[in-house]
């Protein structure tokens, strides 16, 4: 990592620079973590007068637990159907307004807003839109045959919290595409359209795999979000239930940790998730291009 | 556009508006919902029409009905909003700014080691820590406090990056320049660094408002007394009635309410958020 060719000699002032932020990093980032997986490795006596150490118990207990295997499972499926539906969403709206000139920047305007609503947000509106008795989706999916209630149905309701999560997300992705198609060069679209092939087979052949450094960085970010942004969607709307059927990993930390008083297993699944999001970031830094490069 | 299809670009054109109709409909709906009363919302699906309470719903969310819930008064949420996302804002920018100028500008010992304790940040969101940061803020006494609901979210790997990699584009001429001119460090950043950053400041402060106004977990681990709530909160109380009816009419005023400031953020500073969005994240 490198500085300016030349520099200033100052033997205190960087570190008082660095100070504030070096100082929040280590007493709000390092320090809990290090204390998660301390914990992780201990049981605590319910009054907290005494901690002992029980080695690996704590994840032992969780791969035995069929309820964390479920929200694993839970969570990846959750996380892998919002990545999909929002990320074709965007791609599809991107590629429609690259291809108009003229209003491109109105289009844009009306669809990156979703982005600044926040998950609570979203997830009542969607909430209210599928609610049972005065939802407007329920009423024509009665009409199909399909009786809707995410109250009791646990499909139903990972459906819901799917599409909240995708809807916010769409607008990013969009913006990344659109990023992404417009610094195609112009050159090969033209090379192209004169040797015959139309808009469609011009997309598929030439914009899409020139975009294929956008695509992977985005699946990455949008698993990153669906698994620790959208917690505000399950907790306002869902609650986890019915019966477990949306509680995320995120959630359960939470539910057992914080709810709970289960300090040893909600520490041991924060150690899980930091390993996720570390293998996560890695994956972004390590193999995913800086910028869009062609 | 390379060549002339006009049923194609018509075809685009549907396309795209079905999208925005599909997309905007559940905000559509809230605000037509926040124009009905209860008793319209309760006997059936919601009217596609406006009704006739707009002004009675939105005085009442903003004057009473949050009090019905326990919660201090609406304008009073959005404000402790307001000062948390200004306060994550300015905080954010202020100390990332600096740590990065430190990274730049000079070569000191542990400067690798304080770069890489800043891009563990990234790594570490408060959803993986949840009951050890807990903890800290309450042995630091910091539970129900402005300090509390902030600091903790002010460390930023991003935010530092983006200024990071901006300063290394900056000409090493200008500091050979004020280095001649007799400048010091500080004189630097202050007159030289600090201005030309002024689109990026720009670009990360709208990234970074709708960051803090959106806060929701972080808030609802760190306030139990209710002259903190913020909105995000409130929204949440006023879903959860044990018993009786979901105001939903009052619901979606306060979602619609709650929702503007951002967006209106985005749409009006479109030019800089795209910016913030794609700098931050690259």
């Amino acid at each position: 990592m490198d500085t300016k060719r030349t520099t200033f000699n100052n033997r205190l002032l960087p570190y008082l620079l660095l100070a504030p932020q070096l100082a929040i990093t280590l007493v709000f980032f390092i320090w809990p973590a290090a204390q998660a997986v301390k914990s992780s490795f201990e049981r605590e006596d319910p009054f907290g007068f005494s901690t002992v150490f029980v080695g690996l118990t704590h994840y032992r207990q969780l791969f035995a637990d069929p309820n964390y295997l479920d929200a694993l499972w839970r969570t990846a499926v959750f996380a892998v159907s919002v990545t999909a539906l929002s990320m074709l969403l965007g791609l599809a709206f991107a590629a429609a307004v690259d291809r108009l000139a003229r209003s491109a920047k109105i289009y844009t305007t009306l669809l990156v807003w979703p982005y600044a609503v926040a998950p609570v947000v979203a997830g009542v509106l969607w909430w209210f839109l599928f609610n049972t008795s005065t939802g407007l989706l329920p009423f024509f999916l009665e009409r199909l045959g399909i009786r809707w209630d995410h109250d009791l149905n646990g499909t139903h309701a990972m459906i819901l919290i799917i599409i909240a999560a995708a809807w916010k997300q769409i607008s990013y992705n969009f913006l990344f595409f659109l990023a992404g198609l417009q610094s195609v060069p112009q050159s090969l679209i033209e090379a192209a359209a004169i040797d015959g092939s139309g808009p469609v087979r011009r997309f598929f052949t030439i914009s899409l795999p020139l975009l294929s450094p956008t695509t992977f960085f985005l699946f990455i970010i949008n698993v990153n979000y669906t698994m620790f942004d959208t917690f505000p969607i399950v907790d306002a709307t869902t609650g986890g239930g019915p019966a477990q059927a949306t509680t995320t990993l995120v959630y359960k930390v939470y539910q057992d940790g914080y709810v709970g008083l289960n300090i040893g297993s909600s520490s041991a699944q924060s150690v899980l998730l930091m390993l996720i999001v570390m293998l996560l970031t890695f994956v972004q830094f390590r193999f995913v291009e800086r910028r869009v490069q062609y | 556009m390379v060549e002339n299809r006009p049923f194609l670009t018509f075809l685009t054109h549907a396309f795209l508006i079905l999208g925005f109709l599909v997309v905007a409909l559940p905000v559509y709906v809230a605000i037509v919902a926040s124009t009905h009363d209860v008793s319209t919302l309760m006997s059936g699906p919601v009217p596609l029409l406006p009704g006739s309470h707009l002004i009675e719903n939105y005085s009442t969310i903003l004057t009473s009905a949050a009090a019905a819930h326990g919660l201090p008064n609406y304008s009073h949420m959005a404000l402790n909003s307001l000062i948390m996302a200004l306060a994550i804002t300015v905080g954010k920018i202020a100390i990332s700014i600096l740590s990065a100028f430190a990274i730049v500008y000079f070569r000191f010992p542990f400067r690798l080691l304080a770069f890489w304790i800043i891009f563990v940040t990234l790594m570490l969101p408060v959803e993986v820590r949840i009951m050890p940061t807990y903890k800290i803020v309450a042995d630091l006494g910091m539970l129900n406090s402005w300090a509390g609901l902030t600091i903790p979210l002010i460390a930023s790997a991003t935010a530092t990056f983006l200024f990071r990699q901006f300063f290394m584009t900056v000409p090493d001429e200008l500091l050979e320049a004020a280095r001649v001119d007799g400048a010091g460090p500080m004189k630097f950043f202050r007159d030289i660094l600090l201005p030309l950053s002024r689109t990026n400041i720009g670009a990360l402060c709208v990234i970074l408002f709708i960051y803090g106004w959106v806060q929701y977990l972080w808030p609802l681990l760190v306030t139990t007394d209710p002259g903190y709530y913020t909105l995000m909160m409130g929204m949440k109380r006023m879903v959860t009635v044990q018993d009786g009816v979901i105001q939903w009419q009052l619901v979606m005023a306060g979602s619609v309410l709650a929702m503007l400031p951002p967006i209106l953020v985005v749409v009006f500073m479109q030019r800089l958020f795209i910016r913030g969005l794609t700098e931050t994240e690259k």
